[in-house]
């Protein structure tokens, strides 16, 4: 699945109604599946660029093609259920469900996509990020890095074929680290998904061909500057 | 996941919140269960009880106390029929059966009701086709002879050959009667009045003191009963007259007060006809055709200071008048209850809301529709309702099957603990109803929630 991001902006306002511009990206291209690493200073606008390109927040103006659709120009409806079918997040905060098991969360991914929720293949995810031995647990009886691989799980859930990750190992000691990595990696290759994972480790953006910094392509001090004068 | 399962974790997750509202609705839905069975129950016993006497014969008065004294005996008789009517009705060629019965006494121990009779009340049914199963089969024969109903046996512990006195209920109530009455016989339980009431033969009954009039006071009644001139003239009143002056009226116990007590304080010998009087008398026409009946209604209507009532027509007026009505009015007041329930479950969910921002705006993040978000949010406030509905169902029927015996002590009517009330089955869509109102606010707030907004928070 391919990405394109075309003159895509996107302001907040600050609580004294100025508005405050994150995103400003010209263009800016993933190739069907491509894995890139992001990365970017703290507040650079990793995250709210993820939204964007997941639906979750919709662009100020611009496009998000992702394979020749314009997901700003869909409704609301087409496009959570875009988002459930193709896209797979791994938000930094993990978002697990408080009152869902490892399990039950995997699951849930599964059954708002409107497909049948396969326990097998929700145990065999779980199993592949280690946790087998902690099905039933609630987020709140996991440790940090487990409630981590839970997200990771559940982000792979629906074979989505764009997976978006914020952050997805930074709550996991370096020899973990490794192994999710390759494990989030090994499947995106093989099942041709296109990945753009967000990090703030050397280490981890090193085993990346290509290695983006938001702030080469990004330049939201423009829409200041235009808006000023 | 279905929408019942992920809507059953976040009750789960406010697992005291939901409870404790749930349980508010239980127990509304109980108190109406409970109400609708008792009612349904009452209503029932109360129209068949005595169903089968086609008319019941009284003086002029109020309908419903005529049956209440007459087949419930849960009120005194006020007024009183000559016997002299009684006989009459007796002998009407279209009456098939008269049973006169007298009331007002009541037994020393434990109080219940005496219905001074005949023998032949215990031939006849005494509901729909059934028949009175007595355990010696001993009739009245002597004139202190009793037949007791099952309850009283059970309650007194009396048995055949059981001895009590009676209390007069009359005016000077309290003076407890010197005659010792003899029980005979037991009825078996029958589930209607019968079994609360001590019968004793109607001439024993006359022969207690206090029950003959004085003679004016007799004569001057059968005068107005019978307008158009009393049977036998004045001839016939004369010579009771006479039997008064001869010592037959014996109300002037002063003059005795210091003879030999025992054995000249009651005079028990037969009074004249003229003296004595029935409260009412059950009546059976020939005809069996309810048409006799009616016309045999009306005929009295415009004679004698008499009526003639159905006693099933009354108790179904005043089932409609009096209970339906408290029935109406407690219906009316346990719905409000249900409501502030249902209002208490609205609140619960609708403050959960707050917390639950993140967990919808997590849901919508993986996908789900607003339209699933609404209708989880809606799933649970139909699983609050009606699973409160359904626990009050069973906790409605328990609250009767332990209440049962209690309206049986003091009713007499026979109730069917199990028994189940067609109109329960309409609360179920009216909770449902009521849950889709309390889940409509809460889920739109739900249906609302801007995902970007909540996950950036
Ligand atoms: N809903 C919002 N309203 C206002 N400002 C926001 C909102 N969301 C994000 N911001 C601001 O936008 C900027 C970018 O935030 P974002 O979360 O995208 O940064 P980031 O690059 O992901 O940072 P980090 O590496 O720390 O996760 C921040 O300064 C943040 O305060
Ligand atoms: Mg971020």
């Amino acid at each position: 699945m391919s990405l394109l991001l075309r003159r895509l902006k996107k302001s907040f306002r600050e609580p004294d109604g100025n508005p405050l511009p994150i995103i400003n990206i010209d263009h800016f291209e993933l190739k069907q599946a491509e894995q890139v690493a992001l990365v970017g200073s703290s507040g650079g606008g990793k995250t709210t660029l993820l939204h964007l390109i997941s639906g979750i927040h919709t662009p100020d103006s611009g496009e998000v093609i992702i394979d020749q659709v314009n997901l700003a120009g869909l409704g609301e409806p087409a496009r959570d259920r875009f988002r459930a079918m193709k896209i797979g997040y791994i938000f930094q905060t993990f978002n697990l469900l408080p009152a869902f098991t490892a399990l039950e969360n995997v699951l849930l991914g599964m059954s708002f996509s409107g497909q049948k929720s396969n326990r097998a293949h929700a145990i065999d995810l779980l199993d592949e990020v280690g946790l087998k031995h902690r099905l039933s647990h609630k987020p709140s009886k996991l440790s940090v890095g487990e409630q981590q691989r839970v997200a990771i799980a559940r982000a792979l859930a629906n074979k989505p074929k764009l997976l978006l990750a914020d952050e997805p190992t930074a709550s996991i000691d370096s020899r973990n680290q490794n192994n999710v990595l390759r494990m989030i990696r090994d499947v995106c290759k093989e099942h041709h998904v296109t990945l753009l994972l967000v990090t703030h480790s050397e280490e981890v953006a090193r085993q990346f061909d290509r290695v983006e910094t938001l702030s080469d392509f990004n330049k939201p001090e423009e829409l200041l500057a235009t808006a000023s004068k | 996941m279905s929408l019942i399962h992920i809507a059953w974790k976040s009750i789960r997750q406010r697992s005291l919140a939901s409870s404790l509202t749930a349980f508010n609705m239980a127990l509304g839905v109980m108190l109406m269960v409970a109400v609708l069975v008792f009612y349904g129950v009452i209503e029932k016993s109360f129209k068949q009880t005595g169903a089968h006497y086609q008319l019941i014969v009284g003086p002029k008065g109020s309908k419903v106390d005529l049956v209440l004294s007459s087949v419930y005996r849960v009120s005194p008789p006020i007024e009183n029929l000559p016997y002299l009517y009684y006989l009459q009705l007796k002998n009407d060629p279209r009456v098939e059966e008269a049973i006169p019965i007298a009331l007002g006494d009541v037994t020393q121990e434990g109080a219940f009701p005496i219905v001074g009779t005949v023998s032949r009340y215990f031939e006849l049914p005494y509901a729909d086709k059934k028949k009175f199963k007595v355990k010696a089969k001993n009739g009245f024969s002597g004139s202190f002879d009793s037949i007791i109903g099952a309850e009283v046996a059970k309650q007194n512990g009396w048995d055949i050959g059981s001895t009590f006195k009676l209390v007069h209920g009359g005016a000077d109530v309290g003076h407890t009667h010197d005659e010792e009455f003899t029980v005979v016989d037991i009825l078996a339980r029958t589930g209607t009045p019968n079994d609360r009431t001590v019968f004793v033969n109607l001439k024993g009954f006359y022969q207690l003191g206090d029950h003959d009039k004085p003679v004016e006071e007799a004569i001057d009644q059968l005068q107005k009963f019978y307008p158009d001139g009393v049977p036998g003239g004045e001839k016939r009143i004369k010579e009771l007259r006479e039997f008064a002056a001869s010592g037959g009226d014996h109300h002037d116990h002063g003059e005795e007060e210091g003879g030999d007590h025992a054995h000249h304080h009651h005079h028990h010998h037969d009074l004249p006809d003229e003296l004595k009087e029935v409260t009412s008398v059950f009546v059976m026409m020939r005809d069996q055709d309810d048409y006799a009946a009616y016309n045999f209604m009306n005929e009295l209507k415009t004679g004698f200071q008499a009526q003639a009532v159905n006693p099933t027509q009354v108790m179904t007026d005043l089932m409609q008048s009096l209970i339906g009505n408290v029935q109406k009015i407690m219906v009316v007041l346990i719905t409000l209850i249900i409501i502030v329930s249902g209002i208490g479950i609205f609140v619960s969910i609708y403050n959960s809301m707050a917390d639950r921002r993140r967990e919808i705006a997590i849901m919508r993040s993986l996908g789900a529709q607003r339209q699933t978000i609404f209708a989880i949010i809606l799933t649970e406030s139909v699983l609050l309702c009606l699973g409160g509905g359904l626990l009050g169902l069973l906790l409605g029927h328990g609250l009767f099957f332990v209440g049962a015996p209690i309206i049986e002590n003091s009713t007499g009517l026979i109730i069917d603990r199990y028994a189940f009330e067609p109109l329960e089955l309409t609360l179920f869509p009216v909770l449902l109803l009521l849950a889709i109102l309390i889940g409509f606010l809460p889920g739109m707030t739900a249906y609302r929630t801007n995902v970007a907004d909540v996950l950036s928070e």
